[in-house]
């Protein structure tokens, strides 16, 4: 076991705990820049999906697990992302401006929302951005003269002056390497006074204000950032498709990144990611297991959502801190290898406790 | 038709739709005062119900009358077993925790009644004892589809005060719904308490379904009805029962009334809309109680 000794503040917060963390990303990010070499195209694609979807997932965990605002309202965000640099790009203009439009209106919506967002919290919260997120909807299928409705619209390969990113290789490399900044970004905002603000509010928002945080401004500013990288991914996710309508951003899509965060592990990056992962691969699972289940399952077409559902329930009543949970108590298990108490990680309960012990 | 009899009728089709909303809504609520949970799920027990009245009725020939009611007891028994097996183990988890499960709980039932055989994906209707006939006052023309909703809710709600009034069980669930620890402290079980909660507000949801079926059918999509009560249970507050009733009805009224006079679109977001801008203007819902927090 390694022991930590801090004898300044600064490293409590610095960027990497051990210097052997920092070997272990960097051989990471080269392995992932050599995934074309050894993958096909199909698998590269998907790989592209996983990195779009986690950046709008580190987007929800700054708002869900770093602030502790549920949002229900994430497609729309996505939507509005998705939708500005589709409407920029195809009136000519250029991807390098549509990208950092997308996020930067995504995020204002963002602080619209944020205003009355302040005064709700958890299920009205959800609520009310569920609300937001069908009153968008309603609205891109409405405003035909810029969406084009329900017809939807066709968005061309990304280009950076005359170097296009038209094949699959080309495009995972643009989402990657985005991805990276993502969360270098986010890793950066979040051992900054800001991020530190935010994650004191989620743990006690009486106890934050008392020491000065100022709710109304570091909520909104959460909301802000939130839907600016989540708006990033939006046009991300337009550019990949090359085709989009209302129906590819339904309440349905703020459930999935809700259910990555949750699944991932709320309050961790690598839980984003994590979830991002187990999100796209899952219905990749469950199409190669169709072969061993009976023939009267195998053909509904209700089998997919059905597994989703099940293994949203079943992570969050046996895993209820996500996958990035289970892999710390996995680590700390062989730490701690003759020492493991079992009684470590139980769950603590907030009220009724009246009953039971 | 002259303008007052029009409105007057968009209004009585709006109060009639408004009532399932209130009854979806009651569900919501009922929950919620009793566990601090809100049922993402329970627009498919509106489903449940609707399916199991459909295969009552047509499969195996039961009256209306008795179908309504083996629907809503059997939706009862299933939100027993289900608050049993999987809510009863995330009691104090953290609110995302559990609207996260009820969410993925109504993506599993929906897929699952879409894989029965003979529901499946496609539309039913069954009969009712109610069909094809109306009440004319004048100019005015009540179909007893939407009259018959009217008087089984305000039926229903009276049973329900006087469940909540005078049965040991309803005094119980208003006490645990008050102080949960206090309850546990005048010898009151929580745990029946919760499952007691849980059975009605499931057999509410199928109750309501049964009720909408002539309206909109039977079809595995019935559900996201839910989720046009979630803004009525919020207006009215989320913890008063008379207010998720009243509630639903703005709620039912806006639309039917947005869905004549206002260009289309309108219907399907007027709920969110004034969810909104109550949320705006009055935070705690139109009857609901400002609460202090407590540190």
């Amino acid at each position: 076991m390694r022991f930590l000794m801090k004898r300044i503040y600064y490293e409590d917060i610095r960027l990497f705990k051990y210097r052997s963390t920092f070997s272990w990303y960097l051989a990471l990010v080269i392995g992932c820049f050599l995934l074309p070499v050894l993958l096909d195209d199909y698998l590269i694609s998907q790989f592209t999906f996983i990195c779009i979807y986690a950046i709008a997932a580190v987007g929800l965990m700054f708002l869900t697990g770093y602030t502790g605002q549920i949002s229900l309202g994430h497609s729309a965000f996505f939507a509005i992302g998705a939708y500005t640099c589709a409407i920029i790009t195809t009136r000519g203009g250029h991807f390098m401006l549509a990208l950092p439009a997308a996020g930067i209106l995504a995020g204002l919506v963002g602080i619209i929302i944020g205003l009355p967002a302040l005064r709700l919290s958890g299920l009205y919260l959800a609520i009310a951005t569920m609300g937001f997120a069908f009153i968008v909807e309603e609205i891109l299928i409405r405003w035909e003269t810029l969406t084009h409705g329900s017809l939807g619209m066709m968005v061309e390969f990304p280009s950076i002056g005359s170097f296009a990113f038209n094949t699959e290789n080309r495009f995972y490399y643009l989402t990657f390497i985005l991805l990276i900044l993502t969360i270098i970004l986010a890793r950066n905002i979040l051992r900054s006074p800001t991020g530190r603000a935010l994650i004191a509010i989620r743990d006690s928002e009486v106890a934050a204000q008392a020491i000065g945080i100022s709710l109304p401004r570091y909520k909104t500013m959460a909301f802000a950032i939130s839907a600016f990288f989540t708006g990033i991914a939006g046009s991300l996710y337009a550019h990949k498709l090359t085709f989009i309508n209302p129906e590819s951003f339904t309440i349905m899509v703020s459930v999935e990144l809700l259910a990555m965060i949750i699944i991932g592990g709320l309050g961790s990056l690598h839980g984003a990611v994590y979830g991002a992962i187990f999100v796209i691969f899952l219905p990749q699972l469950i199409i190669t297991t169709k072969d061993y289940m009976p023939s009267f399952l195998r053909d509904q077409t209700g089998l997919e959502p059905a597994l989703y559902g099940l293994l949203i329930m079943l992570f969050i009543l046996f895993e209820p801190m996500g996958i990035y949970g289970r892999w710390l108590k996995i680590k700390f298990y062989f730490e701690m290898f003759p020492l493991y108490k079992k009684d470590t990680f139980r769950r603590e309960r907030k009220f009724y406790k009246a009953e039971r012990r | 038709m002259s303008f007052l009899s029009e409105i007057l009728q968009t209004i009585l089709s709006g109060i009639a739709t408004g009532c399932i909303y209130g009854l979806v809504a009651l569900g919501f609520v009922l929950i919620y005062k009793a566990t601090e949970v809100v049922n993402f799920a329970q627009g498919e027990m509106m489903v449940l119900g609707a399916f199991l009245a459909y295969t009552f009725i047509t499969f195996l020939d039961l009256p209306y009358w008795v179908a309504l009611l083996l629907a809503t007891a059997s939706l009862g028994i299933f939100g027993m077993l289900l608050e049993r097996v999987v809510l009863r183990s995330l009691i104090g988890e953290p609110v995302f925790s559990i609207v996260m499960l009820t969410i993925g709980l109504g993506i599993f039932i929906r897929s699952v009644v879409s894989m029965v055989p003979s529901w499946g994906t496609e539309t039913h209707g069954f009969k009712t004892p109610f069909a094809d006939k109306a009440l004319r006052y004048g100019e005015l023309f009540v179909s007893w589809e939407h009259l018959a909703i009217i008087l089984l809710t305000v039926a229903l709600i009276i049973i329900i005060f006087f469940f909540f009034r005078f049965t040991r069980i309803g005094v119980a669930m208003r006490a645990t719904a008050q102080n949960q620890l206090a309850a546990v402290y005048m010898g009151i079980s929580v745990n029946r308490v919760f499952s007691h909660t849980w059975t009605i507000s499931a057999a509410l949801g199928g109750f309501a379904g049964i009720l909408l079926s002539p309206i909109t059918f039977v079809h595995m999509n019935m559900g996201f009805i839910g989720l046009r009560a979630l803004p009525a249970a919020m207006l009215g507050g989320f913890e008063s029962i008379p207010g998720a009733i009243a509630g639903g009805i703005i709620i039912g009224v806006t639309e039917s009334v947005a869905g004549v006079y206002l260009p289309a679109g309108w219907k399907d977001i007027a709920a969110y809309i004034i969810l909104i801008l109550v949320l705006i203007i009055r935070p705690e819902g139109l009857f609901g109680i400002q609460k202090k927090k407590k540190v």
